[in-house]
Parts: structure tokens; sequence; C-alpha cells
């Protein structure tokens, strides 16, 4: 009885009984691509979440009305607001800067020839390309005289010249933002990474035009026209501190708050913005492997169940197989041998599973998904585990029993 | 060939006893053909598995050529299965499924024998049961009478010094019942193997040449009748052992 006699015999049962034998390894291939595809989506999106703040420069410091209590998750005060005031304000006082951009922001229909599209509307200052470290590919930036005159002009990131104009060279040509006519200006160069609100996806126009074009009245309120967030870039790295505190204080006296009262502002670096996103992608990690993780538990469960049931038929077929003459490790090896097949054919369907999951995922645009081979060693290690003890327990009982108690088991 | 002595076999169902086999001592000699009979619950399968090493007594000794079977290891009681025991049960026992050249292939496979040979023999096997065409007919595409057959086939495949039944015929009708016995018989006088039937019927009894009457796990009758006539006690005509016995 050599080894591969026990593939055989193996193969043989497994064969036998197909109905068994794709049940036990469905059970495998959900658990095991389960965990795969899920944590690959997981760790996908943490590392494009973190890529794409990291992307917005070092140096930022980003101000939002009201106060984001314990992280991100906080609730904002629906009445605080950041005014054009609060931006002249920090223009004027503010030192240590390499510039200031206020930003105001709105959804809009976005039409050209016979596409219409929904697009997020960026109305702010020329600084902005600056400190968001974004640069020209072709055509202009925007410039004070846009401002000034509240040209209707745009300047738009790659992916959304592909949207509107899919593949023309955008540059010269007009489309309408909520039946506003615009002329493209400029084309950002591309930054890559893809994830929510894609860096590349974006209509830059002047703040003026915003203002007087598309915000409408309901961006102001008591004469003064209010904007979604303020952005900083300090000069220097390490005066990051120094001007937080100093766009706090200025702030804080404009708005009138007491001391002791919170602020009704927010004020970010990108490093807050980063430790604040870890622990929110670390959760989104751990919901989704929760989540793979109860799938591995139910394939595992299905395939006690398969296991079980077949337990009564097997212990029998133990005890003919003993009563032939098997010795006891031929029958514990041949039960191995079956466990293994199952689970290693299981697994590698499982993976490939998980693996097509993630890029079924990565193909519809949202994220990059990442299979690690942490998840795969996991998800291999426990279903074959799972396989080990359900498969070989039983046969190990059974292979103890005296034959003549194995063929009358009931 | 086959000496127990004392042999009992107690269950224990929580604090009461079942005594199966309560002190048997039977001597059956090389080439014998016998049968066991008795009321149901008399204990014949128990003494049967003890005799095919399925099981083990509870105490007494158990010599099956000269070798004493309760000393053996687990493994060495598989290889005797293996090589100096076949066994017939009352309800096949054949392996669902998997083709009947495959189910006479198993004891081959464990008893070391590969390829070519292993199905050489197998087919060998199923040629004396008279099953050459239905080698590759899975159980449930078989009749009654052929599934033993098969069964039977695979207790010869290691061609075993003993073969062992336990009511064999008791799962078929009794036309399908006399060709099994028929079968016995045969392969009784062809090969001079020990053949040891455990049966309710008279009939069968009858073309044994010795009738082991048991009850209450004990022997109560031991007659011969090497003429394979009638075993109801008429016509028996008891004589000792045969000499190739020691
Ligand atoms: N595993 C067991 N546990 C308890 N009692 C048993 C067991 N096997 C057999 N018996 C008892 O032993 C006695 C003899 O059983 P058995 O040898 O099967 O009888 P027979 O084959 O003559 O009908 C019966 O009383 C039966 O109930
Ligand atoms: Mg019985």
């Amino acid at each position: 009885m050599d080894f591969l006699e026990n593939v055989r015999i193996a193969l043989r049962a497994l064969s036998a009984n197909k109905l068994r034998s794709t049940l036990t390894m469905l059970g495998i291939i959900i658990g095991v691509g389960a965990v795969v595809g899920l944590l690959a989506i997981g760790n996908g999106a943490a590392a494009s979440i973190t890529a794409d703040v990291q992307g917005i420069g070092s140096n930022l410091i980003q101000v939002i009305p009201g106060q984001m209590r314990g992280g991100m998750g906080g609730g904002a005060a629906s009445s605080a607001v950041l005014t054009m005031d609060d931006v002249d304000l920090l223009q004027d006082n503010l030192k240590n800067t390499a510039g200031i951009a206020p930003v105001a922001q709105v959804g809009a229909t976005v039409t050209y020839a016979n596409t219409t599209d929904n697009q997020t509307v960026t109305a702010t200052t020329p600084d902005y390309l600056a400190i968001r470290n974004r640069e020209i590919l072709r055509g202009r930036a925007l410039s004070d005289a846009d401002g000034e005159r509240a040209a209707r002009v745009a300047v738009i990131g790659t992916e959304t010249a592909r949207q509107i104009f899919d593949g023309l060279n955008p540059i010269g040509r007009t489309f309408k933002i909520n039946g506003v006519q615009f002329e493209v200006v400029g084309l950002l160069v591309e930054q890559g990474g893809s994830g929510f609100g894609s860096a590349d996806e974006v209509i830059l126009i002047p703040l003026e035009t915003g203002f007087t074009r598309l915000l409408g009245t309901s961006t102001v309120q008591s004469g003064q026209r209010t904007i979604n967030s303020i952005l900083v870039s300090a000069a220097d790295p390490d005066r990051l501190d120094t001007v937080t505190g100093d766009i706090e204080r200025l702030l804080r006296r404009e708005h009138g708050l007491a001391a002791g009262e919170d602020n009704d502002f927010s004020v970010f670096t990108q490093q807050e913005i980063l430790s604040t996103l870890g622990t929110i992608t670390t959760t989104l990690q751990v919901f989704l492997g929760a989540i793979a993780g109860i799938s591995l538990l139910v394939g595992g469960i299905g395939i006690m169940n398969i296991m079980l049931v077949s337990v009564t038929e097997r212990t029998r077929e133990i005890g003919l197989r003993k009563a032939v003459g098997a010795r006891r490790n031929i029958i514990l090896g041949q039960f191995l041998t079956e466990t293994l097949v199952l689970s290693i054919f299981g697994g590698i369907l499982g993976i490939l599973f998980g693996v097509g999951i993630g890029a079924i995922t990565t193909a519809t645009g949202m994220l990059t998904a990442q299979v690690t081979w942490e998840s795969i060693a996991m998800a291999f290690g426990f279903s074959a585990l799972i396989g080990l003890f359900f498969g070989i327990y039983p046969a190990y009982r059974a292979a103890n029993l005296r034959p003549i108690e194995a063929l009358r088991y009931e | 060939m086959i000496d127990i002595t004392e042999v009992r076999k107690i269950y224990k169902m929580g604090d009461q006893e079942v005594r199966a086999l309560d002190g048997i001592d039977v001597h059956i000699g090389k080439g014998e053909l016998a049968a066991i009979m008795g009321p149901s619950g008399s204990g014949k399968s128990t003494l049967l598995a003890i005799l095919g090493c399925l099981d083990t007594p509870t105490s007494g000794s158990y010599k099956l050529d000269g070798l004493a079977v309760e000393k053996m290891s687990d493994n060495q009681l598989a290889d005797v299965r293996n090589k100096k025991i076949g066994f017939v049960f009352q309800q096949f026992m054949l392996l669902a499924r998997t083709s009947a050249l495959e189910n006479v292939m198993l004891p081959l496979t464990y008893a070391g024998i590969n390829g070519r040979e292993r199905r050489r023999r197998a087919e060998e096997a199923l040629a004396r049961v008279g099953l050459q065409d239905r080698m590759d007919h899975r159980p449930n595409e078989l009749s009654g009478g052929q599934q033993q057959r098969v069964a039977i086939a695979r207790a010869l495949a290691n061609s075993p010094a003993i073969l062992l039944a336990d009511e064999p015929t008791g799962a078929l009708d009794s036309k399908t019942g006399a060709d099994i016995m028929a079968l016995f018989r045969r392969l009784h006088d062809e090969f001079e193997q020990t053949v040891i039937i455990v049966t309710h019927d008279p009939g069968i009894a009858s073309q044994t040449n010795r009738t082991l009457r048991i009850a209450d796990g004990k022997i109560v009758g031991d007659d011969w009748h090497p003429n394979g006539r009638s075993a109801n006690g008429t016509e028996e005509t008891v004589v000792a052992a045969p000499a190739a016995a020691h």
C-alpha cells in the first residue's frame, strides 16, 4: 500500500460520491473565496483612501465649518458656517503660508452634445492648484482675471475629460453646467489612484463665477457668502502647528467665541486626516473580515453537516473496509487523503473565486482590490482545519471501533 | 483449524449483563461445511463475528491454525481478516456507487496486490460466482442474488481458507437462496474451503455436513450429516471429526 495507491482509493471514494464531494468542496470554496475576496476589497479600499489623502499634499491644512468631535464620525453643528469674511481675515493676517484658497462645491448637471452627467463642481481661486500640488497638462490655469470677470471657464481633470468629451481634446470646447455654458481652458495632469472621489474627476471654475452663476442664494447667509472649506498651505511642514494654531485663534476671535466655548469650525492637517482615516479603514477591514469569517464559518458548518450526515454510511464503509482487511492506518490515511484532496481542490477553487471577486471589483473601477498572501494562507489553513476535523475525526473514531461495531453502526 | 474454548461474550447494558455467548467450546476442522442454527438472539452472529475476527471475546480462547487470536495486535487481526477469512453478510455490505469489480478488488488492494494482477484475480473471483458479464455494474444495478454473489466473490478474492456467512440467504427469496447455497457447496467441493453458514433455514442447513445448534449463548447440539442430508435429527449420523483436523 503505497501513497499513490492511497490517493487512488481516495479519488475513487470521492468520485463514487460526487454529490457529497461537491457539496463539501462548495463549503470550502465559499468560505475561502469570501475571505480572500472580501479582505482584498478591504485592503484595496484602505490603500486607495490612504493614497488619495497622501496625494493632497503634506503641507495642507483644511478648515471646515462645524466641530468634529471624536474624529470624523462626530456630528457638526449645522448652523456653523465659514464665510468669505473668514477667508479675507486669514488672507490678511495669517503668516507662514504658501497659499490660501476658499472652496465652494456643488453637485451639478453637466451636458455636452448628447451626454448628461452629474459632477461635483469646485469653485475656487487660482491658489488652489498650488495648494493641492496639481499641475496643468494642457491649456492654462484659472487666473485672477477669470475671477474678476466671473468668466465662464473651467479647468478639468483627465477622468472628467474622458467622461464628458470621450477622448476629444477638451481645450477650447464648451459644455454646460446646469445649463450655463463654460469653456474648457485647461486640463490637469493625471494624478492616478482610483478611489472614492478620484482626483482626476474634477471640474474647477473661478470662485466668483461659482457664486454668481451656479451656487444660488442658498450659499448666502445673512449677506455673507458661505463656502465649504478653506485650504491653507503652510510654507514649511515644520510650521504646520504654528499655522494651525494661528488659524484657530483668528477664527475664534472672528466668530466671537468665548473662552471655553467649543470651536464652530475644524482644522485638519493631512496627518490628522490620515490617522482618522486609518481608524475608518481599519473598521472597514474588520467589518469585511467579520463577514468573511462568518462565510468561512457557514462554509465550515456546511462541511460539518455533510460529513455528519454521511458518518453513518461512512462508519459502515469503514467497518466493511476493516472487515476485508484494511489496517487502521490505511483507513486513516485514506480519509486524510480524501480530506486533503477536497480541501486543496476546494481551496484552490476558492482562491480563484476570491481573486475573481477582487478582479470584478477592480473592473468596476471603484477600487483596486489587493489579494494578500496572509488572507490566502489564513483561509486555506482554516478550511483545511475544518475539513480535517470533520473529515478525520469521525473516521478516526470509526477506525478505532471493532469492525463489527462499525458495521452495525446506526 | 478453528479451536474455541470457553468463549464468552458479555455486553453490559447499564447495570444489566447480556451473555451473548456463555461458554462456547467448538472445534471446526479444515474443509468442513458447517451450519450454525438457533433462535433469534441466541448468539449466532456474535459467534460468527468472533470466528471471523471482526470481534473479540470477553473471555476464553480462540486458536486459528494454532495461533492465539486474542493475543494478536490490531494489524495482525486485519491481516488475518484479509488473507485467511472471507466474510459474507446478510445485507451484502457492498460499497454503493462502486462497480462489482472494484468491490471485489477491495481485499486485494488491502493485500497489497496492485495493477493487472489485482484485476485478474477479481475477474476470476467474479467468474467463479457466475458474474463475469456483470463486472462493471454497480450494486443498485444488480438483483439481490447478484449482489450477494458479488459479496461472495469479494470474500473469495484472496482465496481465504475459511468462508463465513451470516444468514447469506436471509435477504433473498427461497429460489435465489437455494442458488446461493448451491454456490457455497460448489465452492466447498471445488476448493476445499472451510465454510460456516449461519442460517434459520433447515433446508439450507441440511445441505451442509454438520449442524451446530446454539441457544442462549450455549452450544446445545452438534449434528453430523456428512452426506448432506436432512438436519432435522431423523436421519443424522454422528461421526468423528475428520482426520485432517489436527
Ligand atoms: N452490540 C451489542 N450490545 C448489546 N447487546 C448485543 C449486542 N450485539 C448483540 N447483542 C445481544 O446479544 C445477543 C445475541 O445476539 P446475536 O449474536 O446477534 O444473535 P443472533 O444472530 O443469534 O440473532 C442478543 O441478545 C443481542 O441482543
Ligand atoms: Mg444474527
